[in-house]
């Protein structure tokens, strides 16, 4: 065996710990590019995230799988580092320490933002579809389900029987609207008042892509991640729970 | 100890796991509703709770907070298992619902801001 083999397989037995590895790198990369280019104007998060992205981009490039950078050996380990069961666990943990009062106040307005981001999604997704031709009501309404998220999506095309196009449509519809939220909250944040617990969890509850949040708040402010984190959480049940029944129900009013 | 505080953590998360899929079975769906936020409630309410009857110690406190703080080189680690290739294959009715959707959603952000916050 020579010492690239062994390297490979100590590299892929210890996948978690090779991730870690890798993450550290990365954001090292990241903290050194903002420090340098941009005075740390740049966030240097968010520059990890993207450089997280392009690297995933890169990972279904050359597998061809879906799960970006993890569906190659090396890197699998990167799969259980980022993936729903650790990063949820992160996220609770920074609720530690929010302060009662602060979700309080923002209560209200954070559960109207809720319904009315599940609705506007799936409106807009609605819309899209119809405006390129689609004109019954299962499509249309699986591709607006997506929009709200990637769960949504496949959630009620397989309850509503759309075909399996449509769903992974609706899949990349969610996929993009993930992937802009990451991308472009850090950007944004100043100019919608994204700065504190309030508008954060406003943010979560109209967004409500759990990955898309959680980065986004991530790259703009951490203390805010537990309030956007927390409403964000209850959007995808809602859409699973409206889009199949109420929305669905909506659109036949229109569509066959 | 450390493991006091992760373990807390832990049971936290296991709880609102459990409640939301309740939840969603008691609405008719199969999916989680809200469970990471139960979970973090229930962290939110035991930590403002314990806190003032008696003191989870600062080393107990550790095990929370190195979870805390390694959150952003998790989400790193999402990002980069993301499928990217996929997100862009959907082509320009993909691109142009989930943009028009961000877009509009961020303009309602101030909006919704300014209500009720006299």
């Amino acid at each position: 065996m020579n010492f690239l083999d062994l390297l490979e397989s100590v590299l892929v037995k210890n996948g978690l710990i090779t991730a870690f590895v890798f993450v550290g790198v990365v954001v090292w990369v990241s903290y050194f590019l903002s420090d340098k280019f941009s005075d740390g104007k740049f966030h240097g998060s968010a520059i990890a995230i993207m450089l997280g992205l392009v690297l995933a981009y890169l990972g279904g490039f050359i597998t061809g799988g879906k799960n970006g950078l993890a569906d190659i050996t090396f890197f699998s380990g990167i799969g259980l580092l980022g993936g729903a069961m650790i990063r949820d666990f992160a996220i609770v943990a920074t609720a530690y320490g929010v302060r009662l009062e602060e979700l309080k106040k923002a209560g209200a307005a954070g559960i109207l933002s809720l319904f009315i981001g599940v609705i506007l999604s799936f409106f807009v997704g609605a819309v899209t579809a119809i405006a390129f031709g689609y004109s019954d009501a299962v499509s249309i309404t699986t591709i607006g389900a997506g929009t709200v998220t990637f769960v949504v999506g496949p959630v009620t095309g397989s309850a509503l029987n759309a075909s399996s196009e449509v769903v992974a449509l609706s899949i990349a519809a969610g996929l993009i609207k993930s992937i802009l939220v990451m991308v472009t909250t850090p950007f944004v944040a100043k100019y919608v008042g994204l700065n504190n617990p309030r508008s954060a969890m406003i943010f979560g509850g109209l967004m409500g892509t759990n990955s898309g949040v959680a980065a986004g708040l991530a790259a703009t402010d951490p203390k805010l991640v537990p309030y956007g984190a927390m409403t964000a959480t209850f959007y995808t049940g809602l859409g699973c729970l409206m889009a199949p029944s109420l929305l669905y129900l909506a659109v036949t009013i229109f569509y066959v | 100890m450390v493991i006091y505080g992760v373990a807390l953590l832990a049971f936290c998360m296991l709880v609102g796991i459990i409640l939301g899929e309740l939840l969603g079975r008691l609405i008719g769906i199969e999916a989680n509703i809200g469970g990471i936020g139960i979970a973090m409630l229930l962290l939110i309410f035991l930590s403002n709770y314990l806190k003032k009857s008696f003191n989870l110690g600062e080393i107990t406190e550790r095990g929370i907070h190195f979870w805390s703080a390694i959150y952003i080189p998790i989400v790193v680690a999402m990002a980069a298992k993301q499928n990217v290739m996929g997100a862009l294959d959907g082509g320009f009715i993909a691109l142009l619902a989930g943009g028009i959707a961000v877009f509009l959603s961020f303009l309602l952000i101030p909006l919704l801001s300014k209500l009720g916050n006299k």
